[in-house]
């Protein structure tokens, strides 16, 4: 019974015995393996991805509704918008700003997950180069956030956002950069924790912050002067100005108006989107390079 | 503690032997003031099992560690399969396969999907996945379970998908770290049948840890190791040598008269052993008869048996390996403290 249950099969048992090479991974097949994998993960659980659909829809309907009606129509929100244009249409691309924020944390929780699960070791003890599975996580962790933060496109027409070709695609790349930007910065936390624990305190200590500071519920202008410098500060502000501009842009409401509601200011510069993304960029290459040199310090 | 060397022939030339794919020379691993193997020296030949035994803490895991290149050592030298653990760990961790004690297999993932993810990060070429990953499948016996979520695997399953994994990218040593803990007997066993196959069928060679002193009987020489010190290295059938021709084993009322009177008028020094003491004697089924006579205090059960490698051990150390794996625990803590969460 020893050689013929090999032997049996399409492949030789020389199979498994042949001179082993000089091995050298290249980096674009070690990072797509790594990020295949959370793929694969990810497409499995989908009761996940609709479960993770319920925080930001609620926003939507009770927080987004309620505010809507309380705050009356568009005079509060701000000049020069069409009498139709409520809260909510205010709120939408917010929140799917939110919802690329929580998930792309979330996902950078499964480097702590792996470490608990012993997978961390299987992958960290491979002939690959750490920054590898830096990269490779970081990507994972943004496809995960982006199809998240493009399923929410769906609820546009209930709560009276007119979406068009032109913005869905400008829309797509941009939620996938924010995406990026903040799994990168989960992952170089992540890296670095060791536990399920530890990390969930680190990252409601900066997660919930950054999604108040974000302009995600409120316009970003007026503001005290703390709290105009704390937004500044945000990552997520940048990601979610162009995601507005590009939405409400798209639904009809004036150019001027958009650019008054969503732009971020620094003193009188009115930051472009392009360097929005920019800013993002480079928020995504800081952050990537910390989580590559955690990665390559352990053990 | 005596150190007896059995097997005279490694080392220090162990170097230069191209029949010796696993040589340590001198090895110390030490954390902070706590040192977990202390100074060791090690050969392994090309295509045998060998087996690192010793109870919890005695330094099997640090010493394997610093093998598979995941712990740097203090001082000394070890190479695998040529190449040196401290210059180059990048291409030692390419000649050898791991299965680690603790699980490391994505649950959510199928076994296919497990092996093809360690094809990818081992650089097994693409033309041959498909077909190691097959061929790794059927020499564990996996070959109808390979779509399957690793989640639904039992225990023994998910060892084996392990070993399969170890050997996918064909290395030269496969290293398995405490590969039957936590199995019971019956899986166990059939781990063990299943890593000798592979031994067959790819001349592959297998270093192991454990800590069943009965499992070492599959391999085909061990080295005991002892509070990090090796305490013996040889085949099983010369390390039970050492110890006299048989085992007999004696429960009385009353063990501490009893043991006096065999010391005195039979001339041999028993051990005690639990509830029991053992004498290591020539010839057994002739020594019953004197030593029942010889004890004036009742006797309860003798047994004579052929001497295993706990004898071996309890001979080497003077304690059975159930009570240094107590003790062990307790290094264990220690070590685990001083280096903190790996």
């Amino acid at each position: 019974m020893t050689v013929e249950t090999v032997a049996d099969q399409a492949a030789p048992p020389a199979t498994l015995s042949s001179a082993p090479r000089r091995v050298t991974v290249p980096l674009t097949q070690a990072v797509s393996i790594i990020w295949y994998r959370d793929v694969i993960r990810f497409w499995r659980d989908r009761v996940r991805l609709v479960m993770s659909l319920a925080q930001p829809v609620l926003y939507l309907a009770i927080f987004g509704v309620g505010l809507s009606s309380s705050l009356g129509r568009a005079g509060s929100i701000g000049r020069g918008l069409p009498s139709s244009f409520s809260y909510i249409q205010f709120l939408y691309p917010g929140v799917l700003g939110m919802a690329v924020l929580f998930t792309a944390i979330f996902s950078a929780m499964s480097v702590v997950w792996d470490r608990e699960f012993g997978f961390l070791r299987e992958i960290l003890v491979a002939p690959i180069s750490r920054s590898a599975v830096a990269i490779g996580k970081a990507l994972g962790g943004a496809t995960q956030a982006a199809v998240q933060g493009v399923v929410m496109l769906v609820f546009a027409p209930f709560v009276g956002v007119h979406l068009t070709v032109v913005s869905v695609i400008e829309v797509i790349p941009l939620l996938f950069v924010l995406a990026f930007s903040l799994t990168c910065l989960g992952v170089a936390i992540s890296a670095r924790i060791k536990t399920m624990q530890g990390f969930q305190v680190v990252m409601n200590f900066l997660m919930m912050p950054m999604f108040f500071l974000s302009g995600a519920l409120f316009p970003l202008s007026g503001l005290p002067g703390w709290m105009t410098a704390l937004t500044r500060f945000d990552p997520v502000a940048y990601g979610i100005a162009p995601v507005r501009s590009a939405i409400l842009g798209g639904s009809g409401v004036p150019q001027a108006a958009v650019d008054r509601l969503t732009s971020v200011t620094i003193g009188s510069y009115v930051v472009p989107i392009m360097v929005d993304v920019g800013i993002l960029l480079v928020f995504s290459a800081l952050t990537l390079s910390v989580a590559m040199r955690s990665f390559r310090h352990r053990d | 503690m005596p150190a007896v060397a059995v097997d005279e022939s490694p080392l220090p030339a162990a170097a230069e032997d191209p029949s010796v794919v696993i040589a340590v020379t001198a090895l110390v691993k030490r954390y902070g003031s706590v040192e977990a193997v202390g100074g060791i020296d090690l050969a392994v030949r090309r295509g045998e099992i060998f087996g690192f035994l010793g109870p919890n803490g005695a330094g099997k895991s640090t010493t394997i560690s610093v093998l598979c290149t995941l712990l740097k050592p203090t001082s000394g030298t070890a190479s695998v399969a040529g190449v040196d653990v401290s210059r180059d760990p990048d291409g030692v961790r390419a000649r050898i396969g791991l299965v680690f004690q603790d699980p490391s297999l994505d649950v959510q993932l199928t076994a296919r999907e497990n092996l093809l993810f360690h094809a990818m990060v081992y650089g097994v070429p693409r033309q041959q996945r498909r077909d190691r990953i097959s061929a790794a499948l059927a020499t564990v016996d996996l070959s109808d379970r390979a779509g399957a979520l690793v989640s639904t695997f039992s225990g023994g399953m998910k060892r084996r998908l392990e070993i399969a994994r170890g050997i996918l990218h064909a290395p030269e040593v496969l290293f398995l770290d405490e590969p039957t803990q936590g199995l019971d007997p019956q899986t166990r066993a059939n781990v063990w049948e299943h890593l000798g196959r592979i031994r067959a069928t790819t001349g592959l060679t297998i270093f192991m840890t454990t800590h069943y002193m009965e499992e070492a009987e599959f391999c085909d020489r061990i080295a005991i190791i002892d509070h990090g010190t090796i305490v013996a290295q040889g085949t099983p059938d010369e390390l039970k040598a050492q110890v006299g021709g048989d085992i007999v084993v004696v429960s009385t009322a009353d063990d501490a008269r009893a043991a006096g009177e065999i010391e005195a008028k039979l001339g041999v020094s028993p051990v005690q052993d639990g509830d029991t003491l053992r004498v290591e004697v020539q010839d057994g089924a002739q020594f019953v008869p004197l030593l029942v006579t010889a004890l004036s205090v009742p006797v309860r059960t003798v047994t004579v048996r052929r001497p295993s490698l706990d004898d071996v051990f309890l001979k080497l150390t003077g304690r059975a390996i159930r009570d240094a794996e107590a003790e062990g625990r307790t290094s264990m803590m220690r070590a685990f403290a001083a280096r903190g969460r790996r």
